[in-house]
């Protein structure tokens, strides 16, 4: 689904932040990256959804070239930052805003709405607040959601699990692993958090300074090796 | 700790993302600044002859406007001044005596061009009493009294600022008064005069105004002290949301989409409402033209000048900042499947919406006489038809983001003025002014309207080139774009 060819990003003040020759992520995939900070993580999603330019190679998704076309934006979604939420808006507001850009109507978004009620935890919907407003938390739990509004074939989340709470947390696993199962979504996802990058993702690549250094499918000794690398 | 204090101001005013950008900025704002400088010393100068030429006694007609002059003075700081009380959170903690803080934000809003533009007019005035003649030791005094109630101004804004209904109230008292000494039923500077002549003619009544900045001081460090916790004073205000859903407008496909959008950003957002207030004011810009009290003004070129900015205020101060409205999240703008087109239409429509609502609260100028409401409507018709598309197209290179949700505001104190996006919009003035000045003398006045109306229409022709060309703008410029508006102050 995702072919990555030569990829390095490379600043004016010559920091090289990623560097990766080659990288394959096959469809239905749920892939896990984990790194420290300054790893590139970040920098390789942004990458992916032509956010910054790459300085050699490319991306391919499902056969397009990111940063030559642009027909790889109804499949893929992805939850990145608050930059990716319009603080002015109500959660409701946001939803159905996404929704129409992603030819939804809003019944389709009320029924997603409704699937993930219990996610949200009466927090988010009909609380009478601008997204600006809202916790950190609440508003990951807000950008997640949108991110799978439409039915997206590639699902991509930078850090889903930062700032939420226990509960949640495990939901959102339940939420990660669904995904995962259907064959027909790519899902990607970031973590500074070995212990639930493992547990929702078949394979794990780390990071580090831009580079990959391990590259596993999931098995029960995964955990103990990552835990082991990255001990230093 | 002041040492600390100041070094800290000056690194932010340095360092705010205004001031860095870059060296023609710099030079725009400080000759923008030196600009009204010079007006007021200007004015403080020549304001005494003014009036003695016009056959009244100077200093008492100063005296008997001064009222509306602090009114006007406290309207002005309402909506521009701000108070940076979010930069003290982080010394909350740190070991600094709270009386050291509050003293602290308080003599920062002393510091505000906002006081010391009130000088370049008062000092040279007060030299010119001084020098025809009047009594210097008692022109210090009075001197001294209008600067504790400008100060005091100062302080009163502070305090009202969190509290929009005492400000309304205020309001309309004054502009009540105005509006019955207007028309001539009651006359509130019979009352007031007497005061401000006082503090020249005694040597006491210059002390009440000093009094009352103390204690107005005094107010503010109580205020300040007792809400210097993180849920008072430095919480951050949220006002209770409604969700709107302006079905209405889901006729329009993804156009609709965007348009209900850009709906709730300018109803939402204190940033965007000011624009709107802005646009208001210029609707009024015009009476300076048409009612000739200037006399450089009275001329065709500058009544096209004026029906240009009377019907498009709006389209000025919104469409300059296009895309920028949208800074604070052009990642998901740009990672969604996003037709630009769509996107650039309906901020396009929004334009025309407001142009054309400004022109029809522009139809009291019909009180000048057809011939001048026609100006501001063939002003529309070239603001739709040219300027729009020469306002999006230069905002398409302004990668300034905007601060939607902070209080700060068009004006603020630091976020200043975007000279060069007023520079942009000269030639979409100069070319009206020109075509009607050739048609006016040419042929008649009549003709000149023509002209000018004919351009719009030729121009709206252009309008799929331009947005092509727009869009070709925000794809080549894309990486460049986000990584500016990444860039929060």
């Amino acid at each position: 689904m995702i072919q990555v060819n030569n990829l390095s990003k490379i600043y004016t003040n010559g920091k090289k932040v990623l560097n990766i020759a080659n990288l394959e992520i096959p469809k239905g995939q749920s892939f896990g990256l984990v790194g420290n900070n300054g790893a590139g993580k970040t920098t390789f999603f942004s990458l992916l959804l032509d956010l910054i330019e790459p300085t050699t190679g490319s991306i391919k998704n499902n056969e397009v070239i990111v940063n030559q076309s642009e027909a790889w934006k109804p499949f893929t979604a992805a939850f990145i930052d608050e930059s990716f939420l319009i603080g002015y808006l109500t959660a409701e507001e946001y939803f159905y805003f996404i929704g129409d850009l992603r030819g939804q109507n809003k019944a389709d978004v009320d029924a997603l709405l409704k699937k993930h009620e219990q996610f949200f935890n009466n927090e988010i919907l009909n609380n009478k607040k601008y997204l600006r407003d809202l916790s950190k938390g609440n508003m990951k739990k807000v950008g997640i959601i949108a991110a799978l509004i439409g039915n997206p074939e590639v699902v991509i989340l930078d850090e889903p699990f930062a700032n939420l709470d226990p509960t949640t947390v495990s939901r959102l696993k339940k939420i990660i692993k669904e995904l995962a199962e259907n064959p027909n979504v790519t899902v990607l996802v970031s973590s500074h958090d070995l212990v639930h990058t493992v547990e929702v993702c078949d394979r794990i690549v780390a990071l580090n300074l831009g580079e990959v250094v391990k590259d596993i499918q999931t098995s029960p000794e995964t955990l103990k090796e990552l835990e082991t690398f990255f001990a230093v | 700790m002041i040492k600390h204090f100041i070094s800290l101001e000056w690194k932010s005013f340095l360092r705010s993302a205004s001031f860095g950008t870059n060296l023609a900025l710099k030079i725009f704002m400080t000759l923008g600044a030196l600009y009204f400088a010079a007006m007021f010393v200007g004015l403080g100068i020549a304001v005494y002859f003014l009036i003695e030429d016009a056959g009244l006694k100077p200093f008492e007609t100063v005296n008997k406007f001064l009222i509306y002059y602090f009114t006007a003075d406290l309207v002005i700081r309402y909506f521009l001044q701000t108070t940076p009380v979010l930069n003290i959170k982080p010394l909350t903690i740190l070991n600094i005596k709270k009386n050291t803080i509050v003293n602290f934000v308080i003599g920062k809003s002393a510091l505000s061009f906002f006081n010391f533009l009130h000088a370049f007019f008062f000092i040279p005035f007060s030299i010119v009493l001084v020098k025809e003649g009047f009594n210097p030791m008692q022109v210090v005094f009075w001197h001294i009294g209008v600067f504790s109630i400008i100060y005091s101004m100062n302080f009163i804004n502070v305090l009202v600022n969190k509290k929009d209904s005492i400000f309304y109230v205020v309001l309309t008292i004054v502009g009540g008064f105005g509006l019955a000494q207007y028309y001539g039923w009651f006359d509130v500077t019979v009352y007031t005069s007497p005061f401000f002549q006082g503090m020249y003619d005694t040597s006491y009544l210059f002390l009440f105004p000093i009094a009352a900045l103390v204690l107005l001081y005094y107010f503010n460090f109580k205020f300040f002290k007792n809400n210097l916790t993180l849920d008072t004073g430095l919480a951050v205000k949220s006002k209770e949301a409604t969700t709107e859903n302006l079905t209405f407008l889901d006729q329009f496909g993804t156009l609709g989409t965007f348009l209900k959008n850009d709906i709730k950003l300018l109803k939402r957002n204190k940033r965007s409402r000011t624009t709107v207030i802005m646009s208001v004011v210029f609707i009024f810009y015009g009476l300076l033209f048409f009612t000739n009290s200037i006399e450089a003004y009275n001329n065709p070129a500058m009544h096209v000048f004026a029906g240009i900015f009377v019907s498009g205020g709006f389209l000025f101060t919104f469409g300059q900042f296009v895309p920028s409205w949208d800074s604070a999240y052009y990642q998901l703008m740009m990672s969604q499947n996003i037709p630009y087109r769509e996107y650039i239409k309906s901020k396009w429509w929004l334009m025309v919406i407001g142009t054309v609502v400004s022109t029809i609260l522009a139809s009291f100028y019909l009180y000048f006489g057809w011939h001048i409401y026609l100006l501001i409507v063939v002003g529309a018709i070239f603001n739709i038809g040219v300027n729009s598309h020469l306002v999006m197209l230069g905002g398409a290179f302004v990668k300034t983001p905007i601060d939607l949700s902070s209080s700060k505001q068009a004006f603020g104190n630091k976020q200043a003025f975007n000279m060069k996006t007023m520079l942009i919009s000269l030639p979409k003035l100069l070319l009206p002014m020109a075509l009607y000045a050739a048609g006016y003398y040419i042929f008649s006045p009549e003709v000149g309207l023509l002209f000018v109306a004919g351009a719009g229409v030729l121009g709206f022709a252009f309008r799929n080139k331009v947005f092509t060309m727009i869009e070709k703008i925000y794809k080549t410029e894309k990486y460049a774009t986000i990584s500016a508006y990444k860039q929060t102050n």
